[in-house]
């Protein structure tokens, strides 16, 4: 076990797109292993993506089962190449990221989505999730795509109701 | 060490004053901290905090002429503080009801009984002219529960004022 070095803004990196993970052996779940010790070492993290520390293949960890009021969740989520498959309705709330320190913004997120992700062992499972959880699970794909939150960051005064669709890559008026 | 200065400007809403300010702050070599800018009622407002070697009476000199050209008010302070000194939010508080005098004092100052401390406080008088209906969204830090909050603001609802208080999960990921 070791804890890894988080990569910060404006570190360049953080925008590469990773490659998904074919091989599902030890060395995978070892790092993994090191993946899940770096998050609970950072502040309050509930999610962490391997291209954060500097490893660009299609892996990260969701967990919010430990938020100050319980919210719907799954529990501890290995997420090996997730791929999320459908989004449903908008909502805005407040993200920060462990590779951006000292700031917060508000990001529009899609409220429920469906998720098919390979666990550790390379079993396919599928999920349906909303709230909190969604938005963690869709911050996380975002750094696998070379996204950040303040790719997405929009002003509180914005219009929730003039975004018909969620949009990759999002940032500008619906 | 560079000083931090509270630049103020306000007055008629026009495109290319944050162009025509900044440029001139650049140009003289001052930089820029964490500001807030917006429309209200018309109006352009600017609060930015600048940094620089020179002095508080050079910042004037610099930003005065330009705030006269584009016909905006100029105040300066200096101050204590600095970056990196943000407050997250815990707290979400919404306020709608009839425009009536007195609701921000008391919901403020209700909340202030607990502890409260706002960070921002966003508000709008909505509906018509007739009819107008105000809305304000107040966003802050409170170490006591959202229970406790919602008893203190409790009696204000009763005034066909609506208040609401939830909690706000940061996410870090």
């Amino acid at each position: 076990m070791a804890l890894l070095e988080i990569l910060t803004v404006p570190d360049p990196r953080l925008k590469d797109a990773s490659v998904a993970v074919e091989r599902f052996d030890q060395e995978l779940r070892s790092f993994i292993a090191d993946l899940e010790e770096t998050r609970q070492a950072g502040p309050g993290a509930v999610g962490i993506a391997a291209p954060q520390v500097g490893r660009f293949q299609r892996i990260a960890i969701v967990d919010v089962s430990k938020t100050r009021k319980p919210v719907a969740n799954h529990g501890h989520l290995v997420l090996v190449n997730p791929e999320i498959t459908h989004w449903d309705g908008f909502e805005l709330g407040r993200e920060g990221c462990l590779s951006v320190p000292h700031y917060t913004g508000n990001v529009i997120r899609a409220e429920r989505i469906r998720l098919r992700a390979q666990d550790a062992q390379g079993e396919v499972r599928e999920f349906e999730m909303e709230g909190f959880e969604a938005r963690a699970v869709q911050h996380e794909v975002d750094h696998l795509d070379g996204l950040l939150f303040i790719d997405r960051v929009v002003s509180r005064r914005t219009d929730l109701f003039q975004r018909k669709v969620y949009q990759k890559g999002g940032g500008g008026k619906g | 060490m560079a000083n931090w200065n509270m630049l103020t400007l306000v007055g008629e809403d026009r495109p290319g004053i944050v162009a025509r300010v900044t440029e001139a702050l650049y140009r003289a070599g001052w930089n820029l901290g964490e500001a807030s800018m917006m429309r209200l009622g018309g109006n352009f407002t600017i609060m930015l905090m600048v940094s620089g070697e020179a002095t508080r009476s050079d910042l004037e000199e610099v930003v005065q002429p330009v705030a006269q050209s584009l016909g905006l008010q100029l105040h300066v302070d200096s101050i204590e503080g600095g970056l990196h000194r943000h407050m997250v939010p815990n707290i979400q508080v919404r306020v709608s009801g009839a425009d009536r005098a007195g609701i921000v004092a008391k919901v403020t100052g209700a909340l202030a009984s607990t502890g409260f401390n706002i960070l921002e406080l966003e508000s709008d008088v909505a509906g018509s002219a007739q009819q107008p209906v105000y809305i304000m969204c107040i966003q802050g830090y409170a170490e006591t529960t959202v229970e406790a909050l919602e008893e203190a603001v409790g009696s204000i609802g009763e005034e066909g004022v609506q208040v609401s208080v939830s909690p706000i999960e940061t996410l870090i990921g």
